[in-house]
């Protein structure tokens, strides 16, 4: 007996709940805009530049006593939190005038030299200046922008104009909810999280071609359908796929989050969010989209067919 | 589609057999991969810092630093240009209020009418920056001589830039010789842009360390000291032109007038060392026959007069000269510890920097930290796939045990070609490679679901396999090659882990594309051939 996710046949009017669909997309967007403007991202040390060094001590730290020490130094904000195990603390200090971080770092291991002399062990340590961590935000936006832009032009190639514009839409969607989703929990959002986001981009994009492939193949099959009709049906054709597939990468992301250390987990946590929500972007949001757009039929009717008619 | 002649066969077989060979190293003990046959490659996978631990340090050359040495020479380039200037009566040029500010030099002649000869005299002076055999370069200077007579000389961008990339590869030079006497394996000491350094130093323990080595600058020069100079001249700053007043390094409230001339510097050094003598550390030093005999030469000409090592600024100490040093041999004996005494003698073999440099970035990870990670990712990456190829068998059944076994060869193929191309592994690689796992099998299941439509419409097994992967094809190629194009963009503008993400997923998406749509379709093709089954369930 096989598992099946999905029924053999399946025909799941996707399209009547578009305007549903379309609403929810749009508040999401706008409530992840708005939370992320209102609160915004705990951004990490590439980003915000400063010094972060995370130690290990024999019992479990105490926290507090190590924040107030450091801050002591007046180097400005400290944070100080547990990371992953009592044992294991996470120590940031704010961003500091270019060329100075090396004083900063000296200054905190002298501090904790003091609190817990040879009991203690440096994981590891970073500093970022301000020059730096201004090149790498604007390296990040530059990527990420690149990459929307590429990926809209290959598929205007390959399909039509609509469906490029429609999956770009998808994608704005899918990097939009992604950073409400760090804005909301606070992970930590660095630089992995930017390779995170264009995984994501990608995936989604994957899923959202596979779709249209059917759409174009569908539209050059069947000429009597509406456009909603193919796009219904072209969605539960590939329905099968898509939860297989996102089934087996969640499979593989959550091995990953439980078990893959704390330095990774908020990578992890992105791509399975970007997994989630790429897979209902593609049929709720650049599916509708597609569908608005007005696609031409006449562009999928193969040229023997063409000239064939009267 | 299904149509594998033998040497397709022998193609894809070859292909996994060789994969199979670069990952080897990979999974046997150290021991015996030592003892591997020449021929076979020894390569494993390149670990990045993060997974290996060590540093990576982002330094910068001080700009400024490196101008203001730039100007200081070209002005007395032009200088000495206008004290040889001649009229044609064999007279000297008189001008006055000659003063640098930034990039430019001005001056302004008594005679404007002797503006012709000197705008030759500076057409000459001019050297052009980046010549070559087949250009002629940019003049390194530009200037403007007005009706009155006010010259302005400006440095030209090109020559302040053909400068700046001379330093950072001066500097390179000095690290590396550093770093070589630290005795750390495989560093890595490479230029990035027009005035960056990176530095990478695998399994380095001690971050400090290594930080003190790139930003001093070492330069080390003794001068006489100008007596002339009171305590109270010294306090406000009220000193003789040609001299210059200095603190001591381990007393800065403690100032001294200098000569500013140097007597000698340290890049006439032979060797430094450092040594322990009347219970404390001093280094030793000896010049080289040149340095020797100028040292010898000043020392006899100032018996009884104090003279001062100055290191970086700082006046390290101020001793009398008793007698003339003749065997280019000196001690300095500062307040030194046993590692600073050891550090300093290292700097100075090493030679001084020629700029300051800062520190923009630093990373530094532990060596445990990276095994764990290396640990955790193995762990997550095995249960993963077990999960994937447990998942696929449920669904698919005998066509799942074929896409697992693609799946395998995924992974032997990623493994092979990341030590083939000796691609840096780091810890969101890992991620990457446990993505592969789930996303590989996407292929498969696309082509698995297209087979089962045909099957639904009533096509034979042969038929409805072949018109699986060919429907499907296009799908997959777009597919993937939008995922491609996000990689490259991530290797282009991404940094350090993120690169080597962007690596890792690139190398993947080939190899799971060929994996999936060669490996499984042969295995397929092969299987349909020899058992010719009537129907199949898939």
């Amino acid at each position: 007996m096989r598992l099946r996710l999905v029924p053999e046949k399946t025909s799941v009017p996707f399209m009547r709940g578009r305007s549903v669909a379309v609403v929810l997309s749009v508040l999401l967007i706008i409530g992840s805009a708005a939370y992320t403007y209102v609160h915004g991202l705990n951004f990490g040390i590439d980003f915000r530049g400063g010094v972060t060094i995370e130690i290990e001590t024999q019992q479990p730290a105490d926290v507090e006593a190590i924040r107030s020490a450091i801050s002591s130094l007046g180097l400005g904000d400290v944070a100080a939190q547990e990371f992953g195990n009592p044992n294991d603390v996470l120590i940031r200090v704010e961003q500091q005038a270019e060329g100075t971080q090396d004083a900063a770092i000296a200054a905190v291991v002298e501090t904790l030299n003091a609190l817990y002399g040879n009991s203690y062990t440096i994981r590891r340590t970073e500093a970022v200046g301000p020059v730096v961590s201004g090149e790498l935000v604007e390296k990040g936006i530059t990527a990420v922008l690149l990459a929307v832009g590429a990926i809209m032009i290959y598929i205007w190639f390959r399909f039509e104009w609509q469906f490029g514009l429609g999956a770009v839409v998808s994608l704005v969607h899918d990097i939009a909810l992604t950073i409400g989703f760090f804005s909301f929990t606070g992970l930590e959002f660095n630089l992995s999280i930017v390779a995170a986001i264009l995984t994501i981009i990608g995936y989604s994009l994957n899923d959202t071609v596979v779709v249209f492939d059917r759409i174009r193949e569908n539209l050059r099959k069947y000429r009597k359908p509406t456009m909603l009709e193919i796009i219904d049906q072209s969605l539960n054709e590939t329905l099968a796929r898509t939860l297989m597939t996102s089934v087996t990468t969640l499979l593989a992301l959550l091995a990953l989050l439980f078990l893959g250390g704390e330095v990774i987990r908020g990578f992890t946590a992105a791509m399975i969010w970007g997994v989630v929500i790429g897979t209902y972007s593609s049929i709720f949001v650049a599916s509708p989209v597609l569908n608005a757009l007005n696609v031409s039929r006449e562009a999928f009717i193969p040229d023997e067919v063409k000239s064939k008619a009267p | 589609m299904l149509d594998f002649p033998r040497w397709k066969i022998a193609l894809v077989t070859g292909i996994c057999l060789l994969g199979l060979v670069f990952a080897l190293p990979n999974v046997i003990p150290g021991a015996m991969r030592a003892n591997l046959p020449g021929w076979l490659p020894q390569n494993t996978i390149n670990l990045g810092l993060d997974l290996q631990g060590g540093s990576y340090f982002l330094l910068e050359v001080d700009a400024a630093d490196v101008l203001a040495e730039q100007i200081e020479g070209f002005s007395d380039s032009l200088l000495s240009a206008m004290r040889d200037a001649r009229t044609s009566k064999g007279r000297r040029v008189g001008y006055a209020g000659f003063r640098t500010s930034g990039q430019t030099v001005s001056f302004t002649l008594r005679d404007p009418t002797k503006r012709d000869l000197v705008r030759k005299v500076l057409n000459a002076a001019i050297t052009p920056v980046g010549a070559g055999p087949l250009s002629p370069g940019t003049p390194d200077f530009t200037f403007d001589i007005s009706e009155d007579g006010k010259v302005t000389a400006t440095l030209t961008e090109d020559s302040i830039a053909a400068r700046k990339s001379q330093v950072v590869g001066q500097s390179i030079e000095v690290i590396r010789r550093r770093v070589d006497e630290l005795g750390t394996r495989e560093p890595s000491i490479q230029g990035q842009g027009d005035s960056r350094i990176v530095v990478q130093l695998p399994g380095l323990q001690d971050p400090d360390e290594a930080r003190a080595i790139f930003t001093q600058t070492a330069r080390l020069t003794f001068h006489l000291v100008d007596g002339s100079a009171s305590p109270e001249d010294i306090a406000r700053g009220r000193i003789p032109p040609g001299s210059e007043v200095l603190p001591f390094e381990d007393e800065p409230s403690r100032k001294i007038a200098i000569r500013r001339r140097a007597m000698i510097t340290g890049d006439q050094l032979n060797s430094a060392s450092a040594s322990f003598s009347e219970n404390r550390w001093i280094v030793n030093i000896s010049f080289n026959s040149a340095g020797g005999r100028v040292f010898a030469d000043v020392t006899r000409k100032n018996v009884g007069r104090p003279f001062a090592i100055v290191l970086d600024g700082k006046v390290i100490s101020a001793p009398n000269i008793n007698e003339p040093i003749l065997g280019g041999a000196a001690q300095i004996s500062g307040s030194f510890t046993a590692e600073s005494a050891a550090r300093l003698a290292l700097l100075l073999r090493a030679g001084a920097l020629p700029a300051d440099l800062v520190v923009k970035e630093e990373r530094t990870v532990g060596p445990d930290m990276g095994a764990e990670s290396v640990a955790a990712g193995k762990i997550a990456g095995i249960i993963g796939l077990v999960g994937v190829v447990v998942f696929m068998v449920l669904v698919y059944g005998r066509f799942g045990i074929i896409a697992d076994f693609a799946l395998l060869a995924n992974i032997v193929l990623l493994m092979a070609a990341m030590s083939g191309l000796q691609a840096t592994l780091t810890l969101p690689g890992i991620a990457g490679i446990v993505l592969t796992v789930g996303m590989a099998v996407d292929a498969n299941v696309l082509v698995f679901e297209r087979i089962r439509e045909e099957i639904r419409i009533g096509r034979k097994p042969v038929q409805a396999v072949d018109a699986g992967y060919r429907n499907a094809m296009s799908t997959i190629f777009d597919a993937n090659f939008t995922t491609l194009i996000a990689a490259l963009l991530m290797f282009q503008f991404g940094s350090g882990p993120v690169k080597g993400f962007a690596v890792t997923l690139a190398i993947g998406i080939l190899t799971s594309v060929f994996s999936a749509i060669m490996v499984t379709r042969m295995i397929l093709a092969l299987w349909l051939r020899r058992a010719r089954p009537q129907a199949i369930t898939v």
